[in-house]
């Protein structure tokens, strides 16, 4: 006679850095339905923009979210130049994609860590968080900040990167190259990480749509659908750009689709740095916005399509600003997928949907 | 034989609301590079094995009585170290309407460690600053006094307790009647969170 019983995981758990809470109820060891609260790190950050101007807000931006800052500081400030019908140079539309880009490096090699680590394979985690220290050691040489980088402003940057810095960095990642690639075999071609990973939490395309599931996790699942292919700003100049899609659904698709965006990254990268322009870093707007001005933006950050919207009111404080965030796409299909998993695969698969949990609750 | 906790601190992270930021680099000072594993640092998840708490973040309604349930859950001698400007004193979103303020309105704080976001190498001072003060309330333990005498909970003012129109500071809910430092084993027993420490694996 199976016994039903309710299982509360996280906030605190170790396989998450981050807060999640779920209500596991199980039979036996098979989970039956996942009900996650959410909560723990609401700040409400959105109406602190009735506190802090709309130059100052760029800084609290950066701060929705450690891992994806870089993106998020992009998009507030390409929303708010939209708003304010600014067009900026085209190198800082490149150096932006540069960094977004490395920082999708370094997320996926951050997700790429925690999956092992979940899996329980110590060495490997270790072996990605080292390789992904020398893009924050590309960070810190070209913006001094490891994690939050502080380098957008309404208008353009705060400071250039040099040509030769941006050499540096084609350098650096094509040496780290090989590494990656030994990397990848491991985590794609070792028998022990393939059990884990094969069949596991498996979402069909059908579902996939249904839940409008987005960004690798989507992909993964065969929905071909990267924001980054309609060509916005300095990904209209790239040769050629496709979205990397996986059909199995499962977390080795998963994976598999995160690997080959690493790796994607590294050529974007490689492409903007010989083709960025010379037309000077902008400068910070002195203008303010007209009441009722809008500007809306749509990113691909390293977890899924994001959403910024900016309104102003006359005043040098915004309106009302709005994100919508991959994270709180993918919670639906994070329950759907933990629907009859063992108990025993649900850290690995809260894992591979890479939650975000301070972009979800803001 | 000379026996001293601070040979091996056992941590245990929780993240408050954090924005991720600092919470990458404290697993980020775990990991190779700067290896906080060779003071023998060792990260868990379980509060009863863990020494030292990090806690990244400010803390809010939610979270609040989650932090409370693992540093009471936590066995004597333990230190709490407020890693971020955010643990600090609610850094950048002090002023938003969710945010109560650092960690300390929570549990008593004892090392606090500054940064936006903090950087591994201050996770790693901090760990020793907190080796320092866990082998005082050991000693202190030992000789059979109070731990709570020692480190941050020796002036802590009792954070903040939930009143009728939300939270206020512990000094003004209790009338003042209790010491401070009990302010958070009083808190402990109230929490209906479920428990934190539960590892589905």
């Amino acid at each position: 006679m199976a016994h039903r019983s309710v299982i509360p995981f996280g906030p605190q758990h170790p396989v998450l850095p981050e807060p999640l809470h779920l209500d596991l109820v199980i039979e036996d060891d098979r989970v039956l339905e996942a009900i996650p609260q959410i909560g723990f790190v609401h700040r409400g950050l959105e109406k602190l923009t009735e506190k802090r101007d709309m130059h100052q807000f760029g800084y609290i931006a950066e701060r929705i979210c450690g891992i994806c800052a870089v993106g998020h500081s992009c998009g507030y400030a390409s929303a708010c130049e939209r708003m304010l019908d600014i067009e900026v140079p085209g190198r800082v539309q490149y150096i932006r994609t540069i960094l977004h880009e490395l920082s999708r490096i370094h997320s996926h090699l951050l997700w790429l860590g925690l999956l092992a680590d979940a899996f329980g394979f110590e060495a490997l985690f270790y072996r990605s968080w080292t390789l992904r220290e020398q893009i924050l050691k590309i960070f810190e040489s070209t913006c001094g900040g490891r994690v939050i980088l502080s380098i957008n402003e309404i208008g353009g940057l705060k400071h250039d990167i040099e040509d030769s810095e941006l050499a540096g960095i084609v350098q650096t990642l094509d040496a780290m190259r090989p590494d990656y690639e030994t990397l990848v075999h491991t985590f794609l071609d070792d028998a022990s990480c393939g059990e884990r990973l094969h069949g596991v939490g498996v979402i069909s395309k059908k579902d996939a749509l249904e839940l409008s599931m987005v960004g690798p996790f989507g992909r993964a699942s065969g929905v071909d659908y990267d924001v980054r292919m309609f060509g916005d700003g300095a990904y209209a100049d790239l040769a050629a750009f496709e979205p990397i899609v996986a059909t199995d659904g499962d977390c080795y698709a998963r994976c598999q689709v995160r690997c080959a965006e690493v790796t994607q990254a590294m050529d974007i990268i490689k492409e903007l740095v010989a083709k960025i322009p010379h037309d000077g870093i902008g400068e910070r707007t002195k203008l303010t916005p007209a009441d009722g001005a809008r500007g809306e933006v749509v990113i691909e950050q390293p977890r899924g399509e994001a959403y910024y919207y900016v309104r102003g009111n006359g005043t040098k404080n915004l309106d009302r600003f709005r994100v919508r965030t991959p994270t709180s796409q993918n919670l639906a299909g994070l329950t759907h997928a933990l629907q009859g998993v063992l108990i025993a695969n649900v850290p690995m698969i809260i894992l591979t949907i890479d939650p975000c949990i301070s972009c979800t609750e803001r | 034989m000379d026996h001293k906790m601070s040979r091996s601190p056992w941590v245990i992270h929780y993240d408050g609301s954090s924005c991720n930021g600092c919470d990458i680099e404290v697993l980020a000072s775990l990991t190779p590079l700067f290896d906080a594993e060779r003071f023998g640092v060792v990260n868990t998840g379980n509060p009863k094995h863990a020494d030292i708490f990090l806690v990244t973040g400010s803390v809010n309604a939610q979270n609040l009585p989650v932090v409370r349930q693992i540093y009471n859950q936590m066995l004597e001698p333990k230190c709490v170290v407020a890693c971020g400007i955010c643990a600090c004193s609610g850094g950048v979103f002090r002023d938003a309407y969710n945010v109560i303020g650092g960690v300390d309105r929570a549990i008593p704080v004892d090392v606090y460690a500054p940064g936006c976001a903090i950087r591994p190498e201050t996770v790693i001072d901090a760990i020793v600053e907190a080796c320092g003060i866990l082998d005082q309330k050991e000693a202190v333990l030992r000789a059979g006094g109070d731990p709570l005498t020692v480190g941050g909970a020796a002036t802590w003012d009792g954070g903040v307790e939930l009143g009728e129109s939300g939270f206020v500071a512990a000094a003004e809910a209790g009338a003042g009647d209790a010491p401070a430092a009990d302010g958070a084993v009083a808190a402990g027993g109230t929490s209906d969170e479920p428990a934190a420490a539960k590892e589905a694996e």
